[in-house]
């Protein structure tokens, strides 16, 4: 080696296949994670563990897509926060409408439905609920009116379908029914036909009024969340997180551990190597020795114990990964500078007397950059899969959303025991791919450096 | 030795905060328990002092009282590990219900060596025809596959395969059980043959997921070889290519294969730590990781000593190895 100039490795990588595959991969990746960390600022890393910002999404939802393969449409969960806003003033009464069409198109009754608002009045408004059917039936499902206030002041509320009064209003209007209500929830019921107890298909129209004797008073805001089990693109966990979210927010992370870890270990062992090599004698002995101690201490058993006693921060874990990444680097590095330093123009600038420090950064370091190149590729894999690794036993930084963590989590909710794929394989799948880009590009750049193994 | 300081020098103060303050809990419920020593004191001071000498003679009995860096307590502590001796854990059991490290490990080792020596046996040897099969015949099909086999495995990490395999084979398909520990108690005759069938499933996954970066390795080194003057010279001598293969090639080959066995051999042991959590394996990498997240610092050391022994003496047999296969690294 040392012969190749980076033009050539540069044509011969562009030559190889898989090499471009990696690069393809990873320009995706790297193009997701700067979308990513544009889009949503670092704070919004930290809502991953805030119930509260999930609370309108449904609990282990299945991917919409999968409604493709199937025959039998599973209900989307659908959360419906523009409605039709019609203004109404007959005589001293004036009425706000809200209206939210949805077109029900599946074969299973939706979970639940919820109705957020906050409406800014004063008096004691009147809150109607109806919804008319596909088949023009229209049901009433709530009358009720508003707490008392005096002044104008803004109330909120969610009105769920589990209320009592929106069943017995149901029951009230079970003559449209041909079947027995009884014992069925009341979106059973909205979304049932008339004949029998099976989904009707069609647009229903939820209507809310908000009647009262004053003109000012207003809904301001306006929510319509029907219950489905199924949501986004990739489904959601045991606590509502939408986990595409999650998945994109692993891929910044997952690339900043990886590169962070993979460069700065390389950089640490090549300088450690190519130094001790260079020096020889006594520095380069008791340099190994110290080596040698590091590579005899077992990498994941003493990770788990620095991040349960230190402090399992990721960043303070990108340091502990790169404490044990350097070790076998330093070994090549040292091995091949052994080798370079006795070539005619090493000898040549130490006669010239040129400083050391000089020698090994100008003359040796460079000759190594090829090598450098192919391990850092390497060793970004294993970064990833250490870091998800401790992450899976639930040592890793609860405050990012990794990808381990996400397996982590599926693990305690018994993910695999519930037949949730969509929160095993997906987290699972990023990683392997994040891997194989680097691992086709180190073995890209590996065929090019060793070309023994070439052919 | 060092491994075992720095393990030491990480614990230590965290074990000695949780050591004292099992004795101050030990001291504050013998006395809820006992209400007369109670109420035989006067104020609140008198009784907050009484309590307090309480737990200071208790932590200077146990030897708390000196940090736990100092020279005489690690002296101690070496000193008895050289001869094996752990002490007893603090909080776990093996599950006859002994606290003795010794017998704690001593009954999980058995089962992480039965788990993952197989498995990398099984691994080795696929590893190695399937090298040596692709290595021969550079651009086949069979070569083709065990490569890109051998690139994708190794980025996908076992304990993910074995959540999917958990799934598909003890869920979907109920063949396998999806927690590997037995559940009939170990002095049935039957313990055996159940242990081996809850360990299919792990050891299917490590196996999967290992061979293909055996294979690849195996099948560079040979490629290396298959290129060296003597093997194209009895090529041409018209020696048949499979005995070229398995005598001249393979033999070449030993060397490095014979250390990345030893290696990998005691790498398993350690490494297990999560892929025996996935699995609720019984063996020493769930203890490992039981231990630390209880902070069992006997516990801890002992596995500590055991895997780094392991990983020494393999290093060293790997060396002794070498040198047998391979004359020209003999000195003297």
């Amino acid at each position: 080696m040392g012969s190749i100039t980076h033009q050539e490795i540069k044509g011969e990588f562009f030559k190889s296949k898989i090499g471009i595959a990696g690069i393809a991969i990873l320009g995706i990746l790297i193009f997701t994670s700067i979308i990513v960390v544009v889009v949503t600022p670092v704070d919004t890393f930290k809502e991953w563990n805030n119930p509260g910002k999930w609370i309108s999404y449904p609990k282990v939802a299945i991917p919409v897509w999968i409604n493709l393969f199937l025959s039998e449409k599973i209900p989307e969960h659908k959360i419906l926060d523009t409605p039709n806003v019609n203004y109404d003033v007959s005589g001293d009464i004036s009425s706000t409408s809200h209206q939210f069409g949805i077109n029900f198109d599946y074969d299973d009754f939706p979970n639940d439905f919820i109705y957020e608002f906050s409406a800014k009045y004063s008096g004691t408004p009147l809150l109607q609920m109806d919804v008319i059917r596909p088949d023009g039936i229209r049901l009433k499902l709530l009358s009720t009116s508003m707490p008392h206030s005096d002044s104008n002041s803004i109330h909120s509320e969610r009105v769920f379908s589990t209320d009592d009064t929106i069943r017995k209003n149901l029951y009230l209007q079970s003559n449209k029914f041909l079947f027995s209500l009884s014992n069925l929830s009341s979106e059973d019921i909205i979304f049932s036909k008339t004949e029998k107890h099976e989904p009707l298909k069609g647009n229903y129209i939820f209507l809310i009024n908000m009647y009262n004797n004053n003109s000012e008073n207003q809904i301001q805001e306006s929510r319509l969340i029907i219950g489905g089990k199924a949501f986004g693109i990739m489904g959601t966990d045991e606590l509502r997180r939408d986990l595409a979210v999650g998945l994109l927010w692993g891929t910044p992370l997952a690339l900043f551990i990886g590169l962070v870890v993979a460069i700065a270990s390389v950089l640490m062992g090549l300088l450690y190597g190519v130094y001790a090599g260079y020096r020889g004698k006594k520095t380069d002995e008791v340099m190994m020795r110290f080596n040698d101690v590091i590579y005899a201490l077992p990498a994941l058993p003493f990770l788990i114990i620095l991040s349960v006693t230190i402090s399992n921060s990721i960043f303070v874990m990108v340091g502990f990964l790169m404490l044990f990444g350097w070790v076998g680097i330093a070994k090549v590095a040292r091995s091949m500078s052994l080798q370079i330093k006795t070539r005619g123009y090493v000898e040549a600038a130490n006669m010239m007397g040129q400083k050391d420090s000089k020698i090994v950064l100008r003359h040796i370091l460079p000759q190594l950059l090829p090598y450098a190149f192919a391990s850092i590729a390497i060793s970004v894999p294993a970064a990833i899969t250490t870091e998800a690794g401790l992450s899976f036993l639930g040592l890793g930084d609860p405050s990012f959303p990794t990808w381990g963590q996400i397996l982590h989590d599926a693990n305690t909710y018994g993910a695999a025991a519930r037949g949730l794929w969509w929160w095993i394989m997906p987290p699972g799948i990023m990683i392997a791919i994040t891997g194989l880009a680097f691992v086709f590009i180190g073995n890209a750049l590996d065929a090019i450096v060793n070309p023994k193994l070439k052919r | 030795m060092i491994t075992l300081l720095i393990t030491i020098a990480l614990v230590g103060s965290n074990m000695d905060n949780i050591l004292k303050q099992g004795v101050v809990f030990q001291v504050r419920s013998e006395i809820t328990e006992n209400p007369a020593i109670a109420e035989s004191f006067s104020s609140v001071d008198e009784f907050e002092s009484f309590v307090q000498t309480q737990i200071e003679q208790r932590i200077k009995t146990l030897g708390l009282d000196e940090p736990w860096y100092s020279p005489q307590r690690i002296g101690f502590t070496m000193y008895k590990i050289l001869f094996l001796d752990f002490g007893h854990a603090t909080f776990l059991t093996s599950d006859s219900g002994s606290s003795d490290v010794k017998e704690i490990i001593l009954e999980k080792l058995p089962r992480t060596v039965l788990l993952f020596t197989t498995a990398t046996i099984i691994i080795s040897i696929i590893g190695i025809f399937l090298g040596a099969l692709s290595g021969s015949k550079v651009g086949s099909i069979i070569d083709r596959i065990t490569s890109s086999f051998a690139i994708i495995s190794s980025s996908f990490p076992v304990w993910w395969i074995g959540m999917l395999m958990i799934f598909l084979f003890s869920f979907v398909y109920q063949i396998f059980p999806a927690r590997a520990t037995p559940l009939i108690p170990s002095s049935d005759p039957n313990y055996i043959v159940s242990l081996l069938y809850h360990m299919t499933l792990p050891l299917i996954t490590i196996v999967m997921i290992g061979f293909g970066s055996w294979a690849y390795l195996v099948r560079n080194f040979i490629v290396g070889i298959m290129q060296e003057d003597f093997i194209i010279a009895k090529k041409t001598m018209g020696i048949n290519q499979k005995k070229i293969i398995y005598t001249h090639a393979l033999k070449n080959a030993a060397p490095p294969i014979i250390t990345i066995l030893a290696l990998s051999l005691s790498g398993s042991l350690g490494g297990a730590i999560i892929t025996e959590a996935v699995f609720d394996w019984p063996g020493m990498g769930r203890l490992y990781f039981e231990a630390i997240t209880v902070m069992d610092l006997p516990v801890i050391i002992g596995a500590t000593y055991i895997l780094t022994v392991f990983f020494l003496i393999s290093i060293f047999v790997a060396d002794l190895l070498y040198g047998y296969f391979d004359p020209r690294v003999r000195t003297g």
